[in-house]
């Protein structure tokens, strides 16, 4: 075993671990906290995968902001705050229980497809000559999307701020 | 990646001394607690009402905006280090990249989204 394939079990042990506390908390707010975990092990898969600054993104976006948003949200949510924990089982679980085995019949059915052949990334340039190299893009051949994604954060802080306001 | 081992041993230390601290303290630590030992512990100040309260909306507005300005940063990022390459006309765009979300910020500014109150 490399020491690739043990950081790969590490990592996957972390996200399905927390993914499993995550589904059975009963207190959104922890639930919430473990998800942070799964989103910890994504990142890890990323760098594995050799997409770094993807890796690296996952952390800031996903951990430093998106997490701390959702778990914002709740801190709001007077019905679930100062309340005890709910129950662990609602009456949604067979719904649940169907679109989860889907979704796992789904994959396992891709996975035996794909065989043997997968394709991962070359040996990527390490994170900060990537870095570049993007930079480099966005200034050249990816310059209006570049500027367009600046319109499109415009609208989504605009637009939240509207829904946020009127309530 | 190589790259990552410094970054594998930081995180490596990072877990093993806060855990250490812990432990070691409470391995070596005499255990006679009392309520006034038990009681929360914040910056010295007696706390005030329950932890799990419903908190300020601000909050929430503010974390919305970070969001964005958080994902500001990724596209800036590629761009700030490979500066040195890149001519006037890449500091023009991102200025302009910049600036959009500049104008976001005061619109949210002028519609009070940024007052505590």
């Amino acid at each position: 075993m490399t020491l690739e394939q043990g950081i790969f079990i590490l990592a996957s042990l972390l996200m399905l671990g927390s993914a499993l506390a995550m589904v059975t908390a009963r207190s959104m707010f922890v639930a919430a906290l473990w998800m942070i975990g799964t989103f910890a092990g994504v990142a890890v898969l990323f760098i594995l995968l050799n997409a770094g600054f993807l890796g690296i993104v996952q952390i800031l976006i996903y951990i430093g902001a998106i997490a701390v948003l959702i778990l914002f949200a709740i801190m709001l949510t007077p019905d679930v705050m100062g309340l005890k924990p709910g129950p662990r089982y609602t009456g949604q679980w067979p719904l649940a229980a169907v679109m989860a085995s889907t979704l796992a019949a789904v994959i396992v059915l891709l996975l035996v497809r794909a065989g043997n052949d997968w394709h991962i990334a070359d040996a990527a340039p390490n994170v900060t000559d990537f870095a570049v190299q993007l930079g480099e893009a966005f200034m050249t051949t990816y310059l209006l999307p570049f500027e367009v994604a600046s319109g499109v954060l415009l609208v989504a802080l605009i637009g939240a701020l509207v829904i946020v306001r009127d309530e | 990646m190589r790259e990552y081992a410094v970054l594998g041993a930081f995180l490596l230390v990072g877990i093993v001394l806060p855990a250490a601290v812990v432990i070691g303290g409470w391995l070596l630590g005499p255990k006679r607690a009392n309520p006034v030992k038990n009681s929360t512990y914040e910056c010295g100040l007696e706390t005030v009402g329950e932890t799990w309260i419903q908190f300020k909306v601000q909050y929430y507005v503010y974390a919305l905006i970070f969001v964005i300005f958080d994902i500001e940063v990724v596209y800036l990022y590629p761009w700030a280090v490979a500066y040195n390459r890149l001519g006037l006309f890449a500091l023009v765009e991102a200025l302009i990249f910049a600036g959009i979300l500049v104008a976001g910020l005061f619109y949210a500014w002028r519609k009070g989204a940024l007052a505590w109150f």
